[in-house]
Formats: structure tokens, sequence, C-alpha cells
């Protein structure tokens, strides 16, 4: 599963990254994890408050540190 | 905290909303007289410095804190209605005046993370929003939130925070307005500009009231967890100028007869970033010690709404000319603010 975390590099968005590590090492999930920090690159997902997380090329949350539960649901899938 | 975050139905959820709303109610209530039971128990004269700082810091710190997680809460609701998107589809396609009014007062409901600054701004102006409109949403979202709003409202009483809200709506209205009557979109970054126009939807995914009371609960879990030092800190200083310090002390260099007060106010504030809860102790220290209050507000609007590593972030999608501008408009306005508020009271 590819992973990617859109955001500048604040607090929320290193958080993001952290908790989708923790949990797929905890779920035993492949994943690879990758941050995109270049303005150009997060504005061509469309995507307007950051941290946005874009799974297999696909934006499937915008705006703040996603829930457990969420980033668990993605996972299982 | 995990029961209130399972799904529950309707009915459940209204009465978990008046529930807290009777709970919340009551702990206030109780606070004045639990704050006096609890300095008559400590073996200090409630009549001296001490038991008066004391007592003054049993009372606030619960009641700063009950406005706050109150105010976050509801805030984190209203905020689940209007989503950056929505607001971005709001305010796409019309013309300045009126839609500065609407950008500004969308910044104070929609939830705004100030890393996200950036990509909004992109987002808005390939939208078709006007740079002015775009740039009064900017300065009012991060400059009247709910947690200025609170904290102000619980330390200096709700004419003091209905008075900040007032004049940075003012503010960012004004000074958005001036941006655009200034047609300053050459200075855009190129970039920035050959971005494809996009049109501008809001796809609204329905949300239950669960849903929305998750978000405030999620809200206070997340603003309050990570404020409540400085209130702490903010309230031991007020404490502790509430017993010892001379009142106008301050009063000789920052009080209303000092002109140059407000600028040097200005000055020192826009380069140093915190915010809102971070500047409320030095808020507090300041007032009570006899400077002027349009001074103080001018300081904490400076320091809130404009900051250097904001500038780099912008210097990325805008000239420095544009940033020039930006600068010297907001802090303008909050000069005037300064000096008007210095002047009526």
């Amino acid at each position: 599963m590819d992973i990617k975390v859109l955001g500048t590099g604040c607090a929320n968005c290193k958080n993001t990254i952290a908790l989708i590590d923790q949990i797929a090492k905890a779920k035993g999930v492949p994943i690879t994890l990758q941050k995109v920090e270049e303005l150009r690159d997060i504005m061509s997902y469309g995507v307007m408050s950051t941290p946005g997380v874009v799974i297999n090329g696909k934006v499937v949350h915008a705006g703040g540190v996603p829930s457990r539960d969420k980033i668990e649901q993605w996972l299982t899938v | 905290m995990t029961p209130l975050t399972l799904p529950r139905p309707q009915r459940h959820s209204r009465i978990f909303l008046i529930v807290a709303a009777l709970v919340w109610l009551t702990l206030y209530q109780a606070l004045a007289p639990t704050a006096q039971a609890l300095v008559a128990m400590l073996p200090v004269d409630p009549a001296s410095h001490l038991g008066g700082a004391l007592e003054f810091f049993f009372y606030d710190t619960p009641k700063v804190l009950l406005l706050l997680t109150g105010i976050v809460f509801v805030m984190g609701m209203v905020n689940s209605y209007f989503t950056p998107e929505r607001t971005r589809s709001l305010l796409a396609g019309r013309t300045e005046g009126l839609a500065n009014v609407m950008a500004a007062s969308l910044g104070i409901v929609t939830p705004f993370c100030s890393c996200s600054a950036v990509p909004l701004f992109i987002g808005f102006v390939q939208a078709g929003v006007p740079l002015g409109v775009t740039f009064s949403f900017l300065i009012s979202a991060p400059m009247v939130n709910e947690v200025a709003l609170a904290l102000l409202f619980g330390m200096f009483g709700w004419k003091i925070a209905l008075l900040y809200m007032g004049l940075g709506l003012t503010v960012a209205i004004m000074a958005g307005w001036i941006i655009g009557r200034l047609k300053m979109e050459a200075y855009l970054e190129d970039w920035v500009r050959d971005m494809p126009k996009l049109q501008a939807s809001a796809t609204d995914t329905p949300m239950t009231l669960a849903e929305r009371i998750d978000a405030g609960i999620n809200s206070v879990r997340e603003i309050v967890g990570k404020v409540w030092p400085y209130i702490l800190a903010g309230i031991a200083i007020g404490a502790g100028i509430h017993g010892y310090v001379p009142q106008d002390f301050m009063a000789s260099f920052m009080g209303r007869e000092a002109w140059w007060s407000v600028p040097l106010a200005v000055l020192v504030g826009v380069p140093m970033y915190t915010n809102a809860a971070g500047v409320i102790p030095i808020v507090q220290a300041l007032l009570a010690k006899g400077a002027a209050l349009g001074t103080v507000l001018a300081f904490m609007m400076s320091v809130i709404a404009l900051s250097l590593p904001e500038m780099v972030i912008l210097r990325k999608v805008l000239k420095v000319r544009l940033i020039a501008t930006f600068v010297g408009v907001v802090a303008s306005g909050i000069l005037l603010v300064g000096y008007v508020f210095n002047a009526v009271l």
C-alpha cells in the first residue's frame, strides 16, 4: 500500500506520519510511507487544508490529524 | 473518553448535549464559593496579599478553563458545518466589498491550522476568489479565533472579547479591501498565477449530530490539551500581580499618554510568533501593570496576525512587494486600532 502524507512540515503533519507508521507496524500491514512537502506537489492533489493523506494516488483525508479509527479502516482494506 | 466516541442514536446525542450544558453551568456557578472555601481552609489570612492572590488563582484557573472548554466545544461543532472547501465555494467569483466582510466572518468559523495558510491561499486564488477577499480571510482566521476570544472573555470580561473581535474583523476587512484595490495580482509568484483555474465545488458529506459532538470533543482534547500550561502561567502572573506589584508600574511607558507606545507595541509584536494562548500571560502582565488597553490589544493582534515564519512560507507564493504591502497594510490597521482604542476609552 502506497501512502503519502501531504503537509508543509508542521507538527500535525509529523504526528500524522508517526501515527500511520505506528498503526501499520502494529497491524503488520506493509506500506510505503512518503511525505510530500513541496507546495506545488501538494497543490497538484487539490488539497487545501493540510495534513492530507493520499492512498494509492487517491486523496482520502484532508485537514487535521486523522483519527486512529480512520487509519485502521484504511489499512484493513 | 472512548465511550463518547462510539456512534449514538440522535436522541442520545441531544440528551448528552443537555446534560453537558447543565453540568457546565452548575460547575460555573459553584466556582466562587469553592474558591473562597478553599482559601478559608488554608492557613493564610483571606484579607492578606497572599490570601487575595490565592483566591484569585483558585477562582480564575477553573473559570478560564471551563470557559475555554465550553467555547472550544461549541466552536468544534460549529466548525463541522464550515469546511474550507465550502467557504471557498461561498466566496468564489464574488466582487470585493461585501465579499471581504463575508470572508473575514467566515474566517472565524472555518477550521484553520496555521500550517494550512499557504495551501488555502493558493486554493482560494485558484478557484477565483479575489486576491483581496482571500487576504481578508487569511488575516481574520488566525487573529479572531475561539481561543483568543475565550481567553479574553475569561480573563478580562466579555466587553474586551467583543471589542477584540470587532476590531480584528475591521482590520481584516479593511486590509483585504485595500490590498484588492491595489491590484497586486501581478505580484503572485508566477507558478501560482499559471496554475490551472479550478471550479470551486464543495461536496458535503452529511454528518450526524453525534459526529458533530465528536468533532467538538476532539477539538477540546486537542486545543485545551495544548494551551492549558499557558493559561496557568498567565493566571499565575495575574495572581502574583493581583497581590503585590503596584498598579501603575508600566503606565509611564505603556500608558495612554505615551504616544509612541502603540507603534512600539506593533514593532515588537510583528516578528514575535506565538499562538493566542502564549501571548495571554504577557497581555495579563502588561494590563495589570497599567499599560493602556489599546496598546496591549495592538500588541496581541500583531503577535498573532503577523509573524516572521509566516512571511518565510508566504514568500514561496508571493513576491516580496506583495508581502511588504500585506505587512504594511495590516500593521497600519492594527496601529490605528490601538490609537482609536486609547483615545476612546
